[in-house]
């Protein structure tokens, strides 16, 4: 827009200025010719009638040479006005002579030289010339000055009707010239915004993923010069982004295949844990050992493997929420009965029914699960699970987990990366019975419900971890489905 | 001795199962295909149908409408990879009664084989076989017999069903929510998959013939869960 009206603006001074200024100078030149003309007549007319002019000249001779002076112009328009002294005589009788100014008298009695007014009274304007009337003296430089003045009134009507016509004809040509600088401003600005325009639409489509975003280019100025370039990045862009995704799904694929691949001997394998923990006791002392080490590990491994493709499906997009509206507390209670926790975790529950919401109950329940778990293996107890809620600004609920526990708390440096796969928070520890993913399912359990989860320590002591969830619920009342 | 039919296509695992689920006293035919599955069903008469949806050839989806098109009670469990969603909801609507994650322990299948076997048998214990029917509107239900009818007519329930239309009607009016009914019907844990009960309804509606826009026994109380409405 700001383009829009610096580009018509600068159009319009433009074309105003120069009909103004064209306009001007003619209107100087005529009027600067007319002058020229008129003073050159007059001079020459004077020359030829002063040595007929007696002297000193009496007023009869004065009118003469007045009226003599103004019948030499053919256009009868001259006003002729002779002084000598404090006589005086006009051309046509009884003019008072109005247009002759006092400055100008006074120009004329102190310069040699002819000397011209233009005076204007009322709505026309006229000329008026002095000069004084020398002579030359024989043997002297200068002309002598007579004492005579001559005065000349000619009116400016065609030289006005000139400059009028000059201003008509400005008029004219400017008008045209500006509505034809305007358009062409307008035309002009928006070939430059119209490129423009499209870069920005075409960066803002970028901008929101869109890489196959191109421009059409025309022309060869330096605005088809930066879509050009504009293009070449699109597509630099668009092939490297193509080419990491295509590497990211390859290498997804590849960790959610491997993990499918191996599902079908473990589910062999994990089919038959049982018979060999109940037949372990019966065996020589070292096949036991070894039997039932393959079959902790294989649950081991089952359970490791059930996680990686639990991973593999959230960074697949393919994680499905299965809503329910529950008791979260509820829930929670039995979390921690299924897993025989409820003696070790002190758990802080709202009263049943005051924390209702839809949730996936077996992701709420792997959250809680993988936090209190946590706390037990790595924190000391106490370990306290707390649910609360929370109003929002804006209306809605949230509920709040905390599972607080009573060990030395989670060293600084391990703290960013305590949600990471695989995160060993000590180089050299070995493996707990976790898989090592646990909170990173757990992070991506409470994403996929909308809400956080985020990790610190307590100033008493002991580390915290805190998941919200925006609690959405069913509209009450009768339902048809 | 509850007899097992296993259909599963990959050997090792038809092996380990069939071999754990022997020694916990069941009786086991292990097939490799949906085609020989369906062929064993008549033959061998089992009590129970452990499924694996990934079939080579006819797919398990079509092996689990087959055998309900043949036998309208025959309790079926499907064994999925997790995951696999849209499997276990259109199975569950092809009328499997429960599922099983893939890999599974012995002890885990052992278990939902046992719960859907007690299904099968029966709700509320009998009271000394004195024929118990009850009878709302149009329809009646013999706890004891374990029979539907509705205007005189039996209404074939699966075992799962059956439980569910056992249970909810036992109370009639009183809201049961998903998450009670997985307990009460399914024997899973409180968070189970409130999918296997949203499905089950469907299919109970439709064989009792309720009207889908206005059910007339079994109502949803939305956010809440269900219940049955005696008339």
């Amino acid at each position: 827009m700001r383009l829009v009206v610096a580009f018509a603006l600068v159009a319009a001074v433009t074309a105003a200025s120069t009909g103004a200024l064209t306009f001007r100078e003619a209107r100087t030149g005529v009027l600067q010719q007319s002058q020229d003309t008129v003073i050159k007549l007059l001079r020459t007319h004077v020359d030829r009638l002063a040595p007929g002019l007696g002297f000193p000249p009496d007023e009869a001779g004065l009118g003469r040479f007045a009226a003599d002076v103004a019948a030499a112009e053919p256009a009868r328009t001259w006003r002729v006005l002779v002084t000598f002294g404090d006589l005086r005589a006009t051309s046509a009788p009884d003019d008072p002579f109005e247009e002759l100014t006092p400055a100008l008298r006074a120009a004329v009695d102190s310069s040699m030289a002819t000397v011209f007014q233009r005076v204007t009274s009322g709505d026309h304007t006229s000329l008026v010339v002095g000069m004084s009337v020398t002579f030359a003296v024989s043997g002297a430089e200068a002309r002598q000055p007579s004492g005579v003045r001559v005065f000349l009134t000619v009116p400016q009507t065609t030289e006005r009707s000139y400059v009028d016509a000059l201003v008509t004809a400005a008029q004219r040509a400017t008008v045209p010239a500006l509505v034809l600088a305007v358009l062409l401003a307008l035309l002009a600005a928006r070939g430059v915004l119209r490129p423009v325009r499209a870069l920005r639409d075409a960066t803002r489509s970028i901008a929101e993923g869109r890489l196959d975003t191109r421009l059409a280019v025309d022309g060869a100025d330096e605005l088809a010069d930066l879509s050009h370039t504009f293009n070449e990045t699109a597509a630099a862009l668009e092939e490297s982004v193509a080419e990491l995704r295509g590497m990211e799904a390859r290498a997804r694929r590849f960790a959610a295949d491997v993990s499918h691949e191996l599902r079908t001997p473990l589910a062999a394998m994990s089919a038959v844990t049982d018979v060999l923990d109940e037949d372990a006791a019966r065996l020589d002392p070292d096949t036991a050992t070894a039997v039932r080490l393959i079959s902790e590990e294989t649950v081991k491994l089952a359970r490791l493997v059930d996680d990686l493709m639990e991973i593999s499906r959230f960074d697949a997009g393919a994680a499905v929420l299965h809503l329910d509206e529950i008791d979260l507390a509820e829930s929670a209670r039995r979390t921690l009965a299924a897993r025989a926790w409820t003696d070790l975790v002190d758990a802080d529950l709202p009263p049943p029914d005051a924390l209702r919401g839809r949730v996936d109950p077996r992701r709420l329940d792997v959250v809680v699960a993988n936090l209190v778990g946590n706390a037990l293996r790595h924190g000391a107890r106490p370990v306290r699970l707390r649910l609360s809620d929370r109003q929002q600004p804006d209306g809605g609920r949230w509920a709040v987990i905390e599972v607080l526990d009573s060990g030395p708390g989670i060293p600084d440096r391990v703290l960013p990366h305590v949600f990471e796969r695989f995160y060993k928070s000590d180089a050299a520890r070995t493996r707990t019975e976790g898989s090592g993913l646990g909170l990173a399912i757990t992070t991506e359990n409470v994403r996929v419900h909308g809400g956080t989860v985020r990790a610190a320590n307590r100033p008493e002591g002991g580390a915290v971890f805190t998941v919200e969830l925006p609690l959405r619920r069913d509209e009450p009342g009768e339902g048809r489905s | 001795m509850p007899r097992v039919l296993l259909i599963e296509d990959d050997r090792a695992v038809r092996e380990g199962v069939a071999l754990a689920l022997r020694r916990q006293g069941h009786e086991i035919a292990a097939v490799g295909t949906g085609e020989d599955g369906l062929e064993r069903l008549r033959s061998f008469r089992p009590d129970v149908v452990v499924l694996d949806l990934m079939l080579p050839g006819m797919p398990g989806l079509d092996v689990c409408r087959g055998m309900r098109a043949l036998d309208q009670t025959l309790p079926i469990i499907m064994a999925t990879a997790r995951g696999d969603d849209e499997d276990i909801v259109v199975g569950l609507e092809a009328g499997a009664d429960d599922y099983v994650v893939k890999p599974v322990q012995a002890r885990v299948l052992e278990a939902r084989i046992r719960a859907v076997l007690r299904r099968a048998a029966g709700g509320a214990p009998a009271e000394g076989g004195i024929p118990k029917i009850d009878t709302y509107g149009e329809l009646s239900i013999d706890r004891a017999g374990l029979s539907v009818a509705r205007r005189g007519t039996p209404v074939p329930l699966a075992p799962s069903e059956l439980r569910l239309l056992l249970t909810l009607s036992a109370s009639p009016g009183q809201v049961f929510s998903r998450q009670q009914l997985l307990e009460a019907v399914w024997e899973h844990s409180y968070h189970g998959d409130a999918r296997l009960v949203d499905a089950c309804v469907k299919r109970l509606r439709a064989k009792m013939g309720e009207p889908p826009r206005e059910p007339r026994y079994i109502q949803t109380v939305r956010g809440f869960g269900y219940r049955f409405v005696s008339r």
